[in-house]
């Protein structure tokens, strides 16, 4: 008789664990507009199935929770099964012995809270709120790109066409085939089955592929005048709909280049001038006018502008770098992300040749001044982060980028202050280690840990902890604003202003191009609109029939980067492009949302705007 | 053009077919249920599953492209078992209580399911009950509702209203009014058509029928029926008659054997609102400026409703002449009565309508003028009126064709064409030609208003002094374009026809249902077969009209019409 034992996998244990792994993906690429309150009840049923049995609250509790969610779903509700269901979830909450049933008790507490309006609906009408959104990748695109119809038309080889279609609702795609943040990819229906689709790439083959295509043909001219002030993203998208629309359209841009954060933002490596030149000539070649080096506010009142023109749109961004705080902080050596970018942007690189790096912040613009510095001749690159690396706002794959580029990752390291020589140059940074502490807000707060601080020397420091934005000038002129931020409506107009919109960072605070993009889309029509017009954006060919497509597991070709070697030398375009058959085989897996499941009766395709 | 192989047949087609259309132009009848043409293509039920060689799952045919070298199989042991399984699943949701069913045995769910032979299933019935309102005109069961979204689609397609709307997600995903709002606040313009366009029986007008025998039966009673002009198009199709047998005296001969005391036709009154409507067109034509333009016909109550409800600033300019049921109300409760010396009060009018909307239009308050309760008193449609028959064992083809009742049951052939789109437009003007020159156009001289369209009609005809400019449209997705033309500037016109339901009353929503076909246009050209074959083709011809101007109103927009004949729509309820 043996006295212990390996055990073999078992299959079904080894079933279940791929189950696990499949609902995961189900669950993480989770359709919007389903029930809350049916999606509750759902997931109730599942902690119940995970309960020992042992204790009386997560045994007993969760399974009458989950009658009173069923009656309340099937429109028989009790009058006082929303205090029963409250005061019952409490208590397991409070008395359960583990966490399979407080915390299946706290899933029911948060959507009482949250979806109460759902549960209202259900009780009193019979039937919940909820709006299904038919394709998941438009419907989470803040632009809403017909990424199905794009996707079809590259698989049949029409890139031109694919361009002309994502132009209907962004006309930066260009840009957006090399740095979106490709939100569309999260809640990829494909993801059920195996991984999203490479939406991005086929984006960027499609720009790459296309050749040279024209801007669509303006309507005729309506002899109404708006004025854009700031040349970025929103601003150049809301200029390029309302000249496509007929209006006689006005950039006000502070620099001497166009492009906003896209130039003076983005490093060329990930974002190279050509590309986004290939974009803004797009726009403008519409007959958008632009004036240069004018500063609203300094150059021209805001007033002015708004007496000249019949509708003024407000998009300058967010370019003031926010402050440490710290002691030295004004020391000869210490920049902000955002005036280091801009300096990139204006071609005046700075000579980091034999310098050590000190980077402050854990963001994508952290990862870009990182990864700028490599290639600037820095003998060292740090970047220091309170939190942990999960808890970083920039991509991972940013994060993996900078190491392999040899920058060191400093995680859980508070910056204190910076030590200056004689003549107030840079000599350190000193950091407080930090200890990962409770959530709040959905992330681990650090605190100091009870460790000594920590010296590190060099000669630049670069603090990217986020962007401020001017928002003074107008503010004198009645904007209304909150902590900078000017506030807009959901349509992009200020309240009480009906003359002004305003959208992109300068409302949103710092954000992504495609949020950007949206609000200057939002602004075009809605400024249309405000004329008592209804120019429609279109295109003037048919997205292809859905076809075969392959539904088994399929898994999904990411883009390659240059060796981090090689990359790290130079500012050149660091991605590579998918190839010919990788795109081949992406075009093929998409599963044509627009034409199967909801999308063949609504929601499918929006032609025009 | 792509050549593909179903169930061993090879056929070449255009690329743009669909396998359903590409088995059906074979002659292979893929079974369907939600599927409806060019409408409703959405492949939810999952009943047209076909097995295409080469994947690894079924294809829904409706929405599956052809594709060169396809291979189909249409009739696989996977296909087969496909369907069946799904129907079952349906009827799981379905209640099933066939025999009291208004569309037994003209359903395509109980048809499907015969088909496939279920004759017992292994599901638990989850026929979720909803309340409604069971005195509105329009009435909806969801414990049979299959959720195929046809009325959805017809209601925001056609129709262009969108009342209907998905309900919910998941399981209890079924259709709902919009925004959860009550029928009643869902600005319905109650055309029918969500009812003609449902395979099954969860729409349905509401039954009037116990109320008409129960008038029928009493002897105090004095039962006067009318007859709508496309109703005759209509009414032997579910009956079992051929076109031939279904002729109007056999239909006047069907209806008096319910029981009714005069069978009457509403032709006689859509000749006398030509009379009225012609006159108030030339009144308001001889002082344009005194007048908004155009004017708008006013026989269709689903095409008022929907005037009231989306551009209540055109209401004004309505024809202010009532519909022909409403004429033919006011006058058989007045000068009828007074003809066989009866109480009006003790008169019921009783209509035969292809029409929903007129069960909401007969009780309008504003409508009733002659004093004796409603004018019309009760509406059937043409499915109700049929029910009638069946449940009365009236068998029509065994009847002999019988002559309306007089004085109130003749019709020119101006008047039948009233059931068909651009009818009330070519009747109008037959005599207003008549009226501006004292003789009689050619009779096909108007024909140009003829026909269904997509968007509307427009014609200009030369009149002594100058032209007039017309438009018709049918379908109130049709009406909503041709009137946002009208206010915005866009287009100008004298005098237009709308009619809510596409094809015009030919193609009314209380019409016999055919499943998966629009029969508008094969009814409307019988309506003009029967104009062809009326000896008087012109309105102001019919005697009997002129009889009751000379005994009774006097003339056109007199004292008497304006009391009886005309109303205001603006006052109406809705």
């Amino acid at each position: 008789m043996s006295r212990l034992r390996i055990p073999k996998p078992d299959v079904a244990q080894a079933t279940m664990n791929n189950l696990y792994a499949d609902l995961d993906r189900r669950v993480a690429a989770g359709p919007q507009g389903n029930c809350p309150v049916d999606l509750t009840s759902a997931f109730l049923k599942l902690c119940l199935a995970q309960s020992c049995g042992k204790c009386t609250p997560c045994r007993v509790g969760l399974d009458q929770l989950s009658v009173i969610l069923d009656r309340i779903l099937e429109g028989n509700a009790e009058p006082d099964d929303l205090f029963v269901l409250r005061e019952t979830a409490q208590v397991i909450a409070d008395s359960a012995d583990c966490a399979i049933g407080f915390e299946a008790a706290n899933l029911v507490l948060h959507g009482l809270n949250a979806f109460q309006d759902d549960y209202l609906a259900h009780i009193r009408q019979g039937h919940c709120t909820a709006d299904f959104q038919a394709v998941p990748c438009m419907e989470r695109c803040p632009a809403h790109v017909d990424i199905p119809g794009y996707i079809a038309l590259v698989g049949e080889g029409r890139c031109a066409d694919a361009v002309r279609l994502i132009r209907k609702d962004n006309p930066f795609p260009s840009v957006c085939g090399l740095i979106c943040e490709h939100p569309c990819e999260a809640h990829c229906r494909r993801n059920i089955i195996d991984d999203a689709i490479n939406i991005r790439g086929v984006k960027r083959y499609a720009v790459e592929h296309a050749g040279t295509v024209p801007a669509p043909q303006c309507a005729p001219d309506t002899g109404k005048t708006v004025a854009v002030i700031g040349g970025g993203p929103a601003g150049l998208t809301a200029a390029y709909f309302l000249r496509l629309m007929g209006h006689d359209v006005t950039v006000f841009e502070a620099r001497d280049q166009l492009g906003g954060m896209l130039r003076f933002g983005i490093p060329l490596y990930r974002l190279p001038d050509e590309q986004l030149d290939a974009d803004i000539n797009c726009i403008l070649s519409t007959g958008v006018k632009v004036k240069m080096n004018v500063n609203i506010g300094k150059d021209i009142p805001f007033a002015q502008l708004r007496r000249e023109f019949d509708r003024v749109y407000i998009s300058n961004g967010a370019h003031s770098g926010k402050k440490l705080g710290i002691p030295g902080e004004d020391a000869n050596g210490v920049y902000s992300a955002v005036q280091l970018l801009r300096d990139m942007g204006d071609g005046k690189a700075p000579d980091f040749t034999g310098k050590r790096v000190l980077v402050v912040g854990g963001g994508n613009v952290a990862m870009d001044v990182v990864r700028t510095s490599v290639r600037l001749g820095a003998s060292a690159v740090y970047c220091f982060y309170r939190r942990r690396r999960q808890d970083m706002t920039a991509q991972p794959e940013e994060i993996e980028g900078a190491i392999a580029e040899g920058c060191e990752v400093e995680t859980l390291r508070a910056p204190v202050r910076i030590e200056t020589d004689e003549n107030n140059n840079v000599t350190a940074l000193i950091v407080q280690p930090q200890i990962v502490g409770d959530y709040s807000n959905g992330r681990p707060l650090p605190r100091n840990a009870d460790e000594p601080e920590q010296r590190y020397e060099g000669d630049v420091v670069i603090v990217a902890i986020g962007q401020a934005i001017e928002s003074a000038p107008f503010e004198e002129d009645g904007v209304p604003t909150k902590r900078g931020v000017l506030l807009a409506e959901e349509t992009g107009v200020i309240p009480g202003m009906p003359d002004v919109y305003a959208g992109g960072d300068c409302v949103s605070g710092p954000a992504t191009v495609i949020r950007a993009i949206q609000a200057g889309k939002v602004a075009a029509g809605n400024i249309d609109e405000s004329f008592g017009m209804h120019h429609e954006i279109t295109v003037d060919f048919e997205v292809p029939h859905a076809t075969h497509h392959f539904r088994t597991a399929c898994g999904r070709s990411n883009m390659r980067e240059r060796d981090a070697g090689d990359r790290k030398q130079d500012f050149t375009l660091m991605e590579e492009g998918l190839s010919d058959n990788e795109v081949a085989q992406e075009c093929s897996k998409c599963l044509r949302c627009d034409h199967y499941g909801f999308g063949a009766f609504k929601g499918g395709r929006t032609k025009k705007w | 053009m792509v050549t593909l192989t179903i169930d061993k047949k090879k056929v070449t087609i255009p690329k743009e077919w669909t396998i359903l259309e590409a088995a059906r132009s074979l002659g292979i009848n893929i079974p369907t249920l939600c599927y409806f043409k060019d409408l409703n293509e959405i492949g939810g039920c999952r009943v047209c599953m076909v097995e295409v060689e080469g994947r690894d799952r079924l294809c829904a045919a409706c929405n599956t492209y052809v594709e060169e070298g396809m291979v189909v199989h249409t009739n696989s042991e996977r296909a087969r078992k496909a369907r069946k399984i799904n129907v079952e699943l349906i009827l799981a949701q379905h209640d099933c209580h066939c025999p009291s069913c208004v569309r037994s045995g003209n359903c395509a769910l109980q048809r499907l399911a015969n088909d496939m032979n279920i004759f017992s299933f292994p599901y638990e019935k989850k026929a979720r009950y909803i309340q409604w309102d069971k005195s509105y005109p329009l009435i909806r069961e969801n414990t049979k509702c299959i959720k195929c979204m046809r009325c959805v689609s017809t209601c925001e397609k056609i129709q262009n209203m969108g009342v209907w709307d998905v309900e919910g997600v998941g399981a209890r995903t079924t259709v709902g009014v919009r925004d959860g709002l009550s029928i009643q606040d869902a600005r319905c313009a109650l055309c029918g058509q969500c009812i003609t366009h449902c395979p099954v029986g969860a729409l349905r007008e509401r039954d009037d029928t116990e109320e008409v025998f129960r008038y029928i039966s009493d002897p105090d009673i004095i039962t006067v029926m009318q007859i709508a002009p496309a109703v005759r198009a209509a009414w032997g199709e579910s009956l079992g008659l051929s076109k031939e047998q279904a002729t109007e005296k056999r239909m006047a001969a069907a209806f008096r054997a319910l029981g009714v005391d005069y069978v009457f036709d509403t032709n006689f009154a859509a000749d006398l609102t030509i009379m009225e409507e012609g006159s108030e067109l030339l009144e308001r034509l001889k002082d344009p400026n005194a007048y908004q333009w155009p004017m708008f016909t006013s026989c269709c109550p689903g095409w008022v409703r929907f005037l009231k409800l989306e551009f209540p600033q055109l209401v004004p300019q309505l024809s202010t002449a009532k519909s022909p049921q409403q004429m033919f109300g006011a006058v058989a409760k007045t000068y009828f009565a007074q003809k066989i010396g009866a109480d009006p009060a003790k008169l019921r009018v009783i209509s035969v309508m292809p029409c929903t909307a007129k069960k909401y239009e007969c009780a309008v308050e504003a409508v009733n003028d002659a004093g004796a309760g409603r004018d019309v008193d009760v509406v059937l449609t043409t499915r109700e009126v049929d029910r009638m028959i069946r449940a009365a064992h009236i068998n029509p083809s065994a009847l002999p064709e019988e002559d309306f009742d007089s004085p109130l049951g003749s019709g020119t052939g101006a008047a039948v064409i009233f059931g068909a789109t651009g009818g009330v437009m070519e009747a109008a003007l037959r005599s207003a030609y008549f009226l501006l020159t004292g003789g009689n156009p050619p009779v096909n001289h108007f024909q140009q208003v003829r026909g269904i369209h997509d968007g509307w009609n427009e014609a200009v005809f030369p009149i002594p002094g100058g032209q007039i400019s017309v438009a018709v449209a049918s379908g109130l997705g049709n009406a909503r374009k041709l009137c946002q033309a009208i206010v915005s500037g866009r287009v100008h016109y004298d005098f237009v026809e709308v009619m809510a339901c596409p094809g015009g009353c030919a193609g009314g929503g209380g019409q016999p249902i055919h499943e998966g076909q629009e029969l508008a246009e094969p009814r409307g050209r019988l309506l003009y077969q029967l104009d062809v074959n009326n000896p008087i083709r012109f309105s102001h011809e019919n005697p009997d009209v002129q009889t009751l101007y000379a005994e009774f109103l006097e003339k056109p927009l007199g004292e008497r019409s304006h009391k009886l004949l005309h109303t205001h729509q603006q006052d109406w309820n809705l």
